[in-house]
């Protein structure tokens, strides 16, 4: 009953709140795009690959991110729209090669459909980048076993959720996220650790994804 | 007065939690809002919420206004139109009533808080007042296309904040300080937005006349041309060829605004041979204005500008599907498909009022979506936490950080 036992170091639940900075950059076409994509900040790379994940967290199915929208909805480039909605951020643990990523999806699609440059949005529906200032707040949170931990994971913000699965992994290259991190090396348990290392958060609601989390470690604790 | 404790059975425990929290790395700042009204307009309202609000929170918070002549105001009042962008001859003369009104006011008001917080371009020029302490642009109006006369003389005070904060991307513009986007919101509990009983809604409809027996489209605007009341009723008119259904809508200020009368004039005009149009021009009633969201079947806001429209706001927390124009901060709330529909003209408009009719299921799941997007984004704990972070974000310029 290893998962009972008390874990080496305590797991401090942290809040993520974030404001959105406006640059004052925008784009009307893809070429403009690509060249801000290059220059913008990280946090503005980060900001609009994950903003529907937080500000839409209930919709089902989940909408893309914000450079897939826009190409889509408001260029009418559905086939790039679709390549960039489906770029697997799981595959990355730091910013900068994402942004690589989907600069050489646009890049590409631009040499093989010549027209795409021509398109551009209407005024009022330009791409205005943005970037997320994150404030990181321990919470009053803090368990040292497993059975804990699932309470307080019924009953944490999306925000908490948000901050330990998504921002810790990508924005803080911390290449996992938190739980696992702590499962494996607090409590001991990789397979466990494991299980929840390979959930793609990316292609569910936050509600969702604390109901697949809980129900895990759940299992783990009924039939170790 | 409504306490934080009572949003809990709308937006959990854990986010007025989080709302203490920040709270507490305010400790030992005061904030001063300044604007230049304390009733009436958006600005007003907002203020009369969140000032308690934060004072709750022990965030030292006072609320101070400017004072002005009516000359001071009409002038306020051409800046405001020529911001959104409408031609409006300014002369070097009501440079000069702004001038010195806002010198009579820097030389009266007193800017003690650690952070001012002024609102709007009424009290811009206090900012030479500024030692020492941090101060905030909060602009309020739709900015993206502002008659550049007016925009470069604000300007100059504009680059002396510490940061700017706008309600929509389309907003910003390159500035030499920083520039946030936190948008309004709505407040649950306000008789605006609050549930009602159904009895309630009954005696409203029955009030105004109008009978529940088939589908019922409703715009709650002002009578203004950039609501376009006429184009709502051309595409009534294009649903109502196929689906039997009854357009309202429902307004007030057309009495101290004379182009107001000359659309309502037209607006009645057009309707005159439907019977099943409802024209009402309302007093300020927000009890009847929640009764006749909730009894509708679709909500359309068929602006041709809009600073935000928090309307749509109010529609989709009562979760009610929504076809809105794609202009000013509308797209933010809702999201093409996801939590409403969006149109550019009288025919999508149509068009997407017969799809939402036609299909109640899918009507329904963009109203429950939009509710959740409200609830998550648009409400006035989102907008106090905003607040409190922007304020956290003058002593810590970095993209992270830790509290």
């Amino acid at each position: 009953m290893s998962h009972l036992l008390k874990a080496k170091e305590p797991f401090r639940f942290y809040t993520r709140l974030h404001l959105s900075e406006l640059t004052g950059l925008r784009a009307t076409t893809l070429v403009q795009l690509v060249k801000l994509i290059k220059e913008v900040p990280g946090s503005s790379i980060y900001h609009h690959t994950h903003r529907f994940l937080q500000q839409h967290q209930f919709f089902s199915p989940e909408p893309p991110n914000d450079f897939a929208y826009w190409v889509t909805e408001i260029l009418g480039e559905k086939e790039l729209g679709e390549r960039l909605a489906s770029i697997d951020i799981m595959q990355f643990s730091r910013i900068y090669d994402l942004r690589e990523k989907i600069i050489s999806v646009i890049e590409a699609y631009l040499k093989e459909e010549r027209f795409a440059q021509l398109k551009f949005a209407r005024e009022g529906e330009e791409f205005h980048f943005i970037k997320s200032v994150s404030f990181v707040i321990p919470t009053n949170y803090v368990v040292d076993n497993l059975a804990d931990f699932v309470e307080i994971m019924k009953k944490i913000t999306f925000d908490s959720i948000y901050f330990h699965i998504f921002e810790a992994r990508l924005r803080l290259e911390k290449k996992t996220n938190d739980f696992s991190f702590w499962i494996e090396h607090s409590v001991g348990d990789k397979k466990l650790a494991d299980e929840l290392t390979d959930l793609d958060p990316y292609t569910r609601t936050l509600d969702d994804l604390r109901a697949a989390i809980i129900n895990i470690i759940d299992k783990r604790l009924f039939n170790p | 007065m409504i306490r934080l404790q009572e949003y809990v059975p709308i937006v959990g425990q854990s986010v007025i939690d989080d709302l203490r929290l920040i709270a507490t790395r305010l400790e030992g700042k005061s904030i001063q809002h300044i604007n230049s009204t304390s009733v009436g307009g958006g600005v007003a309202e907002i203020l009369n919420r969140m000032v308690p609000l934060l004072q709750e929170l022990g965030v030292g918070t006072r609320w101070d206004l400017i004072k002005g002549g009516e000359q001071f105001f009409e002038v306020t009042k051409k800046f405001h139109n020529a911001l959104h962008g409408y031609s409006a001859e300014i002369t070097k003369k009501d440079f000069e009533i702004f001038l010195e009104t806002s010198q009579q006011n820097i030389n009266e008001v007193d800017t003690f808080g650690n952070i001012v917080f002024v609102h709007d371009p009424q009290p811009i020029a206090l900012v030479k007042k500024k030692q020492g302490n941090k101060w905030l642009w909060r602009c309020h109006i739709d900015v993206s296309n502002p008659d550049e006369k007016v925009w470069n003389f604000l300007m100059e005070y504009i680059v002396r904040y510490d940061s700017a904060v706008f309600s929509a991307p389309s907003f910003s513009r390159r500035l030499p300080i920083r520039q946030f986007l936190i948008s309004p919101s709505i407040d649950p509990l306000s008789d605006k937005n609050k549930e009602l009983p159904q009895d309630i809604v009954d005696a409203v409809l029955s009030k105004y006349k109008i009978p529940q027996d088939k589908p019922m489209i409703t715009q709650i605007s002002r009578f203004d041309r950039l609501k376009d009341p006429l184009g709502v009723i051309e595409a009534y008119k294009e649903v109502k060829k196929h689906i039997d259904c009854r357009l309202v809508l429902a307004g007030g200020g057309a009495a101290d605004d004379p182009e107001g009368a000359v659309i309502f004039t037209q607006v009645m005009e057009k309707a005159k041979n439907d019977k099943d149009i409802h024209i009402l021009l309302l007093a300020q009633n927000d009890i009847e204005i929640n009764a006749l969201q909730r009894a509708s079947t679709v909500i359309i806001q068929k602006s041709i500008r809009e600073g935000f429209g928090l309307t749509v706001a109010e529609a989709l927390w009562k979760a009610k599907p929504v076809v809105a124009s794609n202009v000013g901060g509308i797209p933010l709330q809702v999201k093409h498909k996801y939590s409403g529909l969006l149109c550019h003209s009288v025919a999508g408009a149509a068009f997407a009022i017969k799809q939402l009719l036609n299909s109640p299921v899918y009507a329904m799941k963009l109203g429950e979506n939009g509710r959740e997007h409200i609830r998550s984004n648009f409400l006035i704990t989102r907008h106090l936490r905003d607040y409190m972070l922007l304020f956290l974000s003058l002593y810590h310029p970095e993209d992270i950080v830790h509290l």
